[in-house]
């Protein structure tokens, strides 16, 4: 029990699958009801795709696990109706402060780039992310989230997979055309396929420890100490989450007993030494982890797809462990939807894998230089790791390579095989195979923001620096675009308002104080089409729609 | 690309040693470790070329087999 959250007890529902004579078959069974399986219900039952999702348990995740959600996080959360709750509740933060031994280091501000819907980062307990994600789920009518379903087993041919689920009445059969198993580290659908996530472990043990404590005490700041004096350790990180829980990560070598070290009567004085003895605190949740950066060769088995956990894991540094999940859940589900509606052949699916196992490969990347530089191997990486601290402190030039974790950001897929090469050169930070940048945007006279009407189906924009930049066969062709089997539908983007007439599936945006354009490097004549996911899949300097239409295909895998 | 300067350099070889081992002269291996390492990530930063730092990189250990 948790002073500052209960948690929901959600009922087991008999389903009418149960009492069917033959076993009833859905479009897409996922399995797990973790932040990536309720994410994955979602983005296919908005886009009418039935989803009976299986969970052997029946709450949300008990202690606080993942606790940072990056703003490509939050951005593709808003897509599934849900980013306004978990940035209402959660704490944003912007300063870190690096200390070593005794002393601060330095302190950066994130100084997260204005006019964009989303901050950098927010902090928030797992449990509330996935309480709101359900609530969420429940809404949709196409999506059946069933509690206390237990998946015992599973097989596939080529027509089909076929799941067999232990319920408190029972067990019963399902059978799914595709199944996307989001079930954790200790995936079990990965066993029961004979399969394995292979890395490296690292030898290490960490405590976390959930604190609640008066807020006056401690600002919201990411706080990470090398070497702290108050503990035997290599590294110690504060951070702050909803309801005044503080997050302490203690590290505690390998040879720590992890049952001895989750006692309260051990914990409580390892904290007290760090916060100082006058500190007021409330012990609310601890548990001891050891961690692995490894993944699966390949995230596609057949019909049954792997995603978040089950498919990779990295070190928590970086927080790129729900935030990669969650990636992985905004590339699959539009394909398969694709897949499904005969817009696309079945090869779509396989560049789920080819395109987030570059990402898994990345985020890896990252979490391993960080663990490695916060838990140095040898004699040697330690005195240069030390040489890196005691240099930051008066010299900027060092600050850059100190890594106490380097943030979640979207890695940006440059090598995909649905990526348009450049027409033209560009010169700013988005790149094709990049997530689309933000910027206040005004639409159909209302202040929104541009994420906010990209996303679901492929998107073009078409900047234009005044109305003789349109011509009327340019503006048909938008049209026509937006008319096609699988639709373009396209933004004119301006800087101000203009008296056009546009066909169906074209509107004018008004890019309000000009970052769109910035950011995108764009001119007049400038297009850009982005997958439903909100990537960019292709850009030319001049708007050409037989170009956009072969860039949409080679998007499809076609 | 630039290359890794192998020829003579420094104008004052004797003067440069001297410099350099009188740096470690009355030091601790432990504190001979730790001011190598701060003047190894001085030098990189001026250096300031990954090709050269690369280059640089694999000739110090050239001369110990592959493991």
């Amino acid at each position: 029990m948790l002073n500052t959250y209960t948690f929901p007890e959600f009922d087991y529902i008999r389903s009418a699958d149960q009492d069917a004579a033959q076993p009833v078959k859905h479009p897409v069974v996922v399995i797990g009801a973790g932040p990536m399986g309720l994410a994955a219900a979602i983005d296919l039952a908005i886009h009418d795709i039935p989803v009976v999702v299986l969970d052997d348990n029946n709450t949300v995740s008990v202690g606080s696990r993942a606790v940072c959600y990056a703003k490509r996080f939050l951005d593709i959360s808003d897509r599934l109706g849900v980013g306004q709750r978990c940035v209402d509740k959660g704490v944003t933060w912007n300063v870190g402060k690096v200390f070593f031994e005794n002393e601060q280091i330095y302190s950066f501000n994130m100084l997260p780039e204005e006019h964009h819907r989303r901050p950098g980062f927010i902090n928030l307990q797992q449990y509330y992310l996935e309480e709101y994600y359900v609530d969420r789920v429940n809404e949709l009518e196409k999506a059946d989230l069933r509690w206390k379903n237990k998946v015992t087993g599973i097989e596939q041919n080529d027509d089909e997979v076929t799941l067999t689920v232990e319920t408190p009445d029972g067990e019963y059969t399902l059978k799914a055309d595709y199944v996307i198993a989001c079930d954790g580290a200790g995936s079990k659908t990965r066993a029961a396929c004979g399969l394995e996530s292979k890395g490296q472990i690292f030898h290490d043990r960490f405590l976390i420890a959930d604190v609640v404590m008066d807020p006056k005490k401690f600002p919201p700041e990411r706080w990470f100490w090398f070497n702290p004096p108050f503990h035997e350790g290599q590294s110690t990180l504060l951070h702050r989450q909803a309801d005044n829980v503080w997050r302490i990560d203690f590290d505690l070598g390998w040879d720590a007993d992890p049952e001895e070290e989750k006692k309260p009567e051990n914990i409580i004085p390892r904290v007290k030494a760090f916060l100082g003895e006058d500190v007021e605190f409330e012990l609310e949740w601890a548990s001891v982890y050891t961690f692995t950066c490894r993944r699966m060769d390949d995230f596609r088995h057949g019909r049954i797809f792997f995603a978040g956990d089950a498919a990779h894991q990295v070190s928590p540094f970086g927080a790129r462990g729900a935030n990669s999940g969650i990636e992985d859940i905004d590339n699959l589900t539009w394909k398969l939807q694709m897949v499904m509606n005969g817009k696309a052949g079945d090869n779509l699916l396989n560049t789920y894998s080819e395109e987030r196992t570059f990402a898994a490969d990345e985020n890896i990347l990252n979490s391993t230089r960080s663990t490695d530089f916060i838990t140095p191997k040898n004699g040697a990486n330690r005195a240069f790791r030390d040489a890196v601290l005691w240099l930051a402190k008066d010299y900027t030039f060092a600050r850059p390579l100190v890594n106490s974790g380097r943030l979640s950001v979207p890695p940006f897929l440059t090598e995909s095989s649905l990526n348009t090469e450049d027409d033209g050169s560009f010169d700013c930070k988005v790149v094709v195979g990049a997530p689309c940048t933000d910027g206040p945007v005004k639409r159909n006279g209302e202040d929104s923001f541009l994420l906010g009407a990209l996303g679901n189906v492929f998107n073009g924009m078409l900047f234009v620096d005044s109305r003789n930049d349109l011509t009327a066969e340019m503006v048909d062709q938008l049209g026509e675009l937006a008319a096609q089997d699988v639709p373009v539908k396209s933004y004119i983007v301006a800087s101000h308002d203009m008296d056009i007439a546009l066909p169906e599936g074209v509107e004018l945006l008004i890019d309000t104080v000009g970052v769109v354009k910035e950011r995108l490097d764009a001119k007049g004549g400038t297009f850009y089409l982005m997958r439903p996911d909100q990537l960019v899949t292709a850009r030319m300097r001049s708007f050409d729609k037989a170009a956009v239409v072969a860039a949409q295909n080679k998007a499809l895998g076609k | 690309m630039s290359k890794l300067i192998t020829e003579p350099n420094l104008p004052r070889p004797d003067d440069f040693y001297q410099e350099l081992t009188d740096l470690h002269r009355d030091l601790s291996d432990e504190q001979s470790l730790d001011v190598n390492a701060r003047l190894i990530l001085l030098l990189c930063n001026h250096i300031g070329d990954q090709d050269v730092l690369s280059e640089a990189m694999q000739t110090a250990r050239k001369h110990i087999p592959a493991q």
